[in-house]
C-alpha cells in the first residue's frame, strides 16, 4: 500500500485488521473493499484546489489535524438533554449516534409500522452482512477520496428500509451527536436509505456537537428509490465551528420516485453538503433546497450533480445563501442532461445575500446537455441588503438592526417555509432569528 | 412543450442540404515564401530576422518560446480534437517578402479576385463604405489603405510589422501588458511566432474617423496563423474596429492562435467586432480550423468602455473567451455573442470580466446555437475583487437546440469578494420551439426559412451591436451556416 496523505491513525478498529494488508487469505468482500477504497486514496490522494469540484474550498485546514478514526463508546459528556437541545425531538422513532457509532440509550425506535425496518449499519454488518454489498462494496473513489475514506472506515450508521407501499407518517430521525473530548476524531457514519415501490417516509438528518471540540464528520448517505417511492429528506448542519463536515447524500431513483432534500448549513469551520442524484427511471422528480449561512471564518460548500439519464424527469434546485463577517458560500450546481433524455424539464437557482465587505461568494451553476428536447434555466444572483427596503423600515420606526435582520429573515423566509414538519420548522426559524439578530426575532413576535 | 411524438421536426427537404458545399471554400495559389516545418529558437530567430526585428522583441520571443517548452496544452475545455504536432507546423509564410503595396492598383489580381469571390471587393470597400481595409493573407499585410486619411488626425493603423519598424517605443510599451507572454498555452506559443497582425493607435481626444477593419484569411496550406493584435485608445479616444474572416477548405486541421489586446485609457472607448468564418470541417468533422485566440481587453483607464461583439459560425474548434479587466473607476466592459455550432463543430467560448476599479459595469449576453453534431459551451467568469466597490453585473446566456445530437452546455463562474458588488446570471436552454415552426409553417413559410428567421430573432440582441454591414453579413452567415446542417 502506497502512503496514504492525510494523517488519520486508526484507533483499532477497520484499519488495524486491514493492516497486514494482503497476504494471499481471503480477506472477504468487505475487507478487500475497505482495503481497494485505501489504495485508491493512497494512490489519488486528496482533492485540492486544482480540481475543478474543490477549486474554492481549501482543505488544509482539515488535511493538518492528525485526526483518529472514531471506535465505539459512548461519549463521556453527552446527554439526553444535549441531544434534545441539539435537535429538536419530533416525537418518532428516532436512531442517535455518538461519534457515528450507534447509543442505544438515547435512542426510540417505536411505532413503527410492520413495513419499515430501522436499524443500525453495525446490526446489520453482524446479521447479514451481504446485504450492504451493494452499497459498501461498490467501486470506491467513483467521487473522491472522502467518500473513499467512508468506504474504509465506516462501520456504523442507519441502515432504513421500506418494503412495498409502506407508509410512514412519522418523520424518522437521525442525529449524530460528536463528543470528542480533546481527541480529534474523525468520523465515519454511513447510512442506507432503501424505499421499496411506493413506499413513503420522511428522514432528518441532524448533525451537532460540543463547541469547541475538534473533529470531522465525513459521512456517506445512500438512497435507492423503487418505482413511485417518494422520500423527503432533510438535513440540518450545525456542528460547532471547531469541527468540519464533509458530506455526500447519493441518490437513485427509479420510475416516477420522488425525492427532495431541504439541507440546513449552520455550522462548522469548513463544511461541504454534496448531492449527486441519478434520474434513472422516467418521469422520476427531484428537488434540491438549500440555505447556507456562514459568518465568522466558515466555509460552506454546496456541490451538487444531477445526472439525467431517463426521459420526462423533472428537477429543481434552489439554494440561498446569506454571508455575513468573513464567511465563505460556494454554491457548486451542476445538472447533466443525457443523450436521449428527452422531455427533461430542469432548473436550478442560487441567490446570495452579502452582508459584509469581507464575506465572499462563489457560484457555478452548471447546465451539460446532449439532447434537444429540454427545457432548462438557472439563474444566480449575488446582491447586497436593499438600500430602500432598508429605509422603509426604518422610516417606521425599526432600529437599524432589527430592519437588516427583518430583511434577511424575510430572504431565508422562503426556504424555511418549505419545511413541512412544523417543530422542525419552528426549531429552524428560532435558529435563523438568532444568527441574524434578535430583532427579526421579536418582530416576528 | 408538445408530446415527443409530434413530428414538426427539422423534415428530411433540409437534410438534403447538409452535404452542401462550404460556399467560401476555395484555394487561391500567391507565390509563398516558407519557413521549414517545425518550431525552434532558429525558426525564432529566422522570423525575427526576416522582420527586421529589435533585439528586445527577439528576446521577448525567446522568452515566451523558453516558457512554452514548459507547458503542456490544457485539457479543462470542453472541446475534443487529435493532438497537435507543433512540429510539423510551417510558422512563416509570406504571400509577398519583398514589394510593398502602396495602392490598390498594385495588388495581386488573384488576391484581388480572391476577396470578389468573398463578395468583399477591397476597391468596392474604399470607394462605397468608407472603411479602411488591412488585409491580411497569411501572415502578412499585403494592402492597406485609407492610411493618409487616418494619419491626418493622427491615428496610426497599419500591420504589426510596420508598427514594429516605424513605431517601436509604442509596440514596446503596450506588447504582453493585457496578455502577458506566459499567459496561457497558445498566447506563448504566439508571443514565440506570431508573424504579423495589425496594430491600432488612436490619441488623445481622437474620434478615429472611419471604422477600422482587417480580413484575416488562411491560405498557404499548413500554415498556422499566428496573429497578433495591437490596438491602443488613449485618453478619450474612440474606436470601432471590425474583424473578419473565412477561409477555404482544406482537409487538414489548421491551427490559429491570436492573440488580440486592446488598452483603452481614461474615458477611451473600444467596439471590437468579430465575424469568424473559418472552414468549419466537412458533415464527418474531418478538416476546419482550429480557433484558439486569446482576446482581452484592458479598461485602465477611468470611465474606459471596451466593448467586444462577436458572431462565430465556423471553424471546427472555436476556443476563446474575450474579457475585459476593468481596472479603472467607472469603466466598462461588454461581451456579446452569437455562436453557432453545426455539423460537428465544437465552440467553447464565453468571456471573463475581471471588476477591480470601483463602480465598474459589465454585461454579457451570449446566444449559442447547437445543431447537428454541434456541442456549444458557454464558459464565463465573472470576477467581482475585494476593491471593485459597487461593481455590476448581468448575464444572460441562451442555448438552442437543433437536433437530437446537438449539445449545449453553460458554465459561469461567478465570484464575488465585495457586498457592495451586484451579480445577475440567468441562463436557459430549449429546443427550436415547435409552436413557432408550426406558425410559421401554417403562415406559407417553408421550414428552413422559419428555422432561420427564429434562429435570427433569438440572435437579434448580439445583431444589432454590429456596426451596419456587419450586421448584414452575420445574418446571412448564420443562415448559410445553418442550411448546410440542419437535420
Amino acid at each position: 500500500m502506497t502512503a496514504v496523505k492525510v494523517p488519520v491513525r486508526a484507533a483499532g478498529g477497520v484499519l488495524s485488521e486491514l493492516s497486514p494488508g494482503r497476504d494471499g487469505r481471503d480477506l472477504g468482500w468487505l475487507a478487500e473493499a475497505r482495503l481497494k477504497a485505501l489504495e485508491w486514496v493512497g494512490k489519488n490522494g486528496f482533492p485540492s484546489r486544482k480540481d475543478e469540484d474543490w477549486k474554492y474550498t481549501a482543505l488544509d485546514g482539515i488535511l493538518a489535524v492528525p485526526f483518529v478514526a472514531a471506535g465505539a463508546g459512548p461519549g463521556p459528556r453527552v446527554t439526553l438533554d444535549l441531544i434534545n437541545k441539539a435537535a429538536i425531538d419530533l416525537g418518532g422513532p428516532r436512531l442517535v449516534f455518538v461519534n457515528g457509532h450507534f447509543s442505544p440509550e438515547f435512542s426510540r425506535l417505536t411505532g413503527l409500522p410492520s413495513g419499515a425496518v430501522v436499524t443500525t449499519l453495525a446490526a446489520v454488518l453482524e446479521t447479514s452482512p451481504d446485504r450492504l454489498k451493494p452499497f459498501l462494496g461498490h467501486t470506491p473513489g467513483e467521487h473522491h477520496a472522502f467518500a473513499a475514506f467512508n468506504d474504509v472506515f465506516a462501520e456504523d450508521g442507519a441502515f432504513i428500509h421500506f418494503t412495498n407501499d409502506t407508509v410512514v407518517d412519522e418523520p424518522i430521525q437521525l442525529v449524530f451527536f460528536s463528543d470528542t473530548e480533546g481527541v480529534p476524531l474523525m468520523t465515519s457514519p454511513r447510512s442506507v436509505i432503501i424505499a421499496d415501490s411506493g413506499s413513503r417516509a420522511t428522514i432528518v438528518e441532524t448533525y451537532a456537537g460540543l463547541d469547541g471540540d475538534v473533529y470531522c464528520t465525513n459521512v456517506v448517505t445512500e438512497v435507492v428509490l423503487a418505482e413511485n417511492a417518494r422520500i423527503d429528506h432533510y438535513k440540518v448542519q450545525n456542528e460547532p465551528t471547531t469541527a468540519f463536515h464533509l458530506a455526500l447524500l447519493d441518490v437513485r431513483q427509479a420510475r416516477g420516485s420522488q425525492f427532495a432534500s431541504r439541507s440546513v448549513m449552520l455550522g462548522s469551520s469548513v463544511a461541504r453538503h454534496e448531492i449527486r442524484v441519478r434520474l434513472e427511471g422516467v418521469e422520476a422528480e427531484v428537488s434540491l433546497d438549500g440555505i447556507y449561512l456562514p459568518q465568522g471564518e466558515q466555509v460552506h460548500d454546496n456541490t451538487i450533480f444531477v445526472d439525467h439519464v431517463a426521459t420526462n424527469c423533472t428537477s429543481h434546485q434552489l439554494y440561498k445563501g446569506v454571508l455575513d463577517d468573513r464567511g465563505h458560500g460556494v454554491f457548486n450546481g451542476h445538472i447533466m442532461v443525457r443523450h436521449g433524455a428527452d422531455g427533461t424539464d430542469a432548473n436550478q437557482k442560487n441567490k446570495n445575500l452579502l452582508l459584509n465587505d469581507r464575506a465572499q461568494v462563489d457560484t457555478r451553476p452548471r447546465l451539460e446537455i446532449y439532447t434537444d428536447d429540454v427545457k432548462c434555466t438557472h439563474g444566480a444572483a449575488v446582491g447586497q441588503m436593499d438600500d430602500e427596503a432598508l429605509l422603509y423600515l426604518r422610516t417606521r420606526g425599526l432600529p437599524l438592526e432589527s430592519a437588516r435582520g427583518l430583511l434577511v429573515y424575510a430572504f431565508v423566509q422562503e426556504m424555511v417555509d418549505r419545511i413541512e414538519l412544523e417543530p422542525l420548522r419552528a426549531s429552524l426559524e428560532a435558529l435563523v432569528s438568532t444568527r441574524f439578530g434578535s430583532g427579526a426575532h421579536r418582530v416576528q413576535q | 412543450m408538445s408530446a415527443p411524438t409530434t413530428t414538426v421536426g427539422i423534415s428530411d427537404e433540409v437534410r438534403e442540404l447538409a452535404n452542401q458545399e462550404y460556399q467560401y471554400g476555395f484555394s487561391t495559389d500567391l507565390e509563398t515564401e516558407v519557413a521549414p516545418r517545425g518550431l525552434s529558437e532558429d525558426i525564432i530567430r529566422l522570423i525575427s530576422a526576416k522582420k527586421n526585428e529589435p533585439e528586445w522583441l527577439l528576446d521577448w520571443r525567446l522568452k515566451a518560446y523558453r516558457h512554452w517548452t514548459t507547458l503542456t496544452p490544457p485539457t479543462w475545455q470542453h472541446v475534443s480534437y487529435g493532438p497537435v504536432d507543433y512540429q510539423d507546423i510551417i510558422y512563416y509564410a509570406d504571400p509577398r517578402p519583398k514589394k510593398t503595396v502602396a495602392s490598390m492598383d498594385e495588388v495581386d489580381p488573384e488576391l484581388r479576385e480572391m476577396f470578389d469571390k468573398l463578395g468583399i471587393s477591397l476597391g468596392e470597400q474604399e470607394r462605397l463604405s468608407g472603411v479602411a481595409v488591412d488585409a491580411i493573407v497569411d501572415s502578412v499585410s499585403v494592402a492597406t489603405t485609407f492610411k493618409d486619411k487616418l494619419a491626418a488626425v493622427g491615428v496610426i493603423f497599419c500591420s504589426f510589422s510596420e508598427a514594429v519598424q516605424e513605431h517601436p517605443e509604442l509596440v514596446r510599451r503596450y506588447l504582453g501588458t493585457v496578455v502577458p507572454y506566459n499567459d496561457n498555452f497558445f498566447a506563448c506559443l504566439n508571443s514565440a511566432v506570431f508573424t504579423d497582425g495589425s496594430f491600432c493607435y488612436i490619441p488623445k481626444g481622437v474620434h478615429c474617423p472611419m471604422e477600422l477593419s482587417t480580413y484575416f484569411r488562411i491560405n498557404a496550406v499548413d500554415t498556422g496563423q499566428f496573429e497578433r493584435t495591437l490596438i491602443i485608445a488613449e485618453d478619450a479616444a474612440y474606436v470601432s474596429y471590425l474583424e473578419g474572416c473565412t477561409a477555404p477548405v482544406r482537409d487538414k486541421n489548421q491551427l490559429h492562435a491570436a492573440v488580440v489586446e486592446l488598452v483603452a485609457l481614461d474615458d477611451a472607448q473600444i467596439k471590437y467586432s468579430t465575424v469568424q468564418n473559418w472552414y468549419p470541417g466537412d458533415a464527418d468533422g474531418n478538416g476546419g480550423v482550429y480557433n484558439f485566440v486569446t482576446k482581452r481587453g484592458m479598461a485602465s483607464g477611468k470611465n474606459a468602455k471596451i466593448s467586444w461583439t462577436q458572431v462565430e459560425t465556423g471553424s471546427a474548434i472555436t476556443w476563446k473567451y474575450p474579457g475585459v479587466v476593468l481596472k479603472g473607476d467607472n469603466s466598462v466592459g461588454e461581451f456579446y455573442s452569437v455562436a453557432l455550432t453545426a455539423r460537428r463543430q465544437q465552440a467553447d467560448t464565453g468571456s471573463k470580466m475581471v471588476h477591480i476599479g470601483k463602480n465598474t459595469k459589465s454585461t454579457i449576453i451570449s446566444k449559442a446555437i447547437s445543431a447537428g453534431h454541434g456541442q456549444n459551451t458557454y464558459r464565463g467568469l465573472v470576477d467581482i475583487r475585494h476593491s471593485a466597490v459597487g461593481a455590476r453585473n448581468f448575464t444572460q446566456c441562451d442555448s438552442l437546440l437543433i437536433g437530437k445530437d446537438s449539445g449545449a452546455h453553460t458554465l459561469p463562474y461567478i465570484d464575488v469578494k465585495n457586498q457592495t458588488g451586484q451579480v445577475e446570471h440567468e441562463a436557459s436552454t430549449s429546443k427550436i420551439g415547435e409552436e413557432q415552426l408550426l406558425y410559421c409553417r401554417q403562415r406559407g413559410i417553408p421550414e428552413e426559412e422559419a428555422v432561420s428567421m427564429i434562429v435570427n430573432g433569438f440572435c437579434r440582441e448580439v445583431f444589432k451591436m454590429l456596426p451596419m454591414e456587419f450586421a448584414v453579413e452575420a445574418q446571412k452567415l448564420l443562415t448559410v451556416s445553418l442550411e448546410g446542417s440542419v437535420g
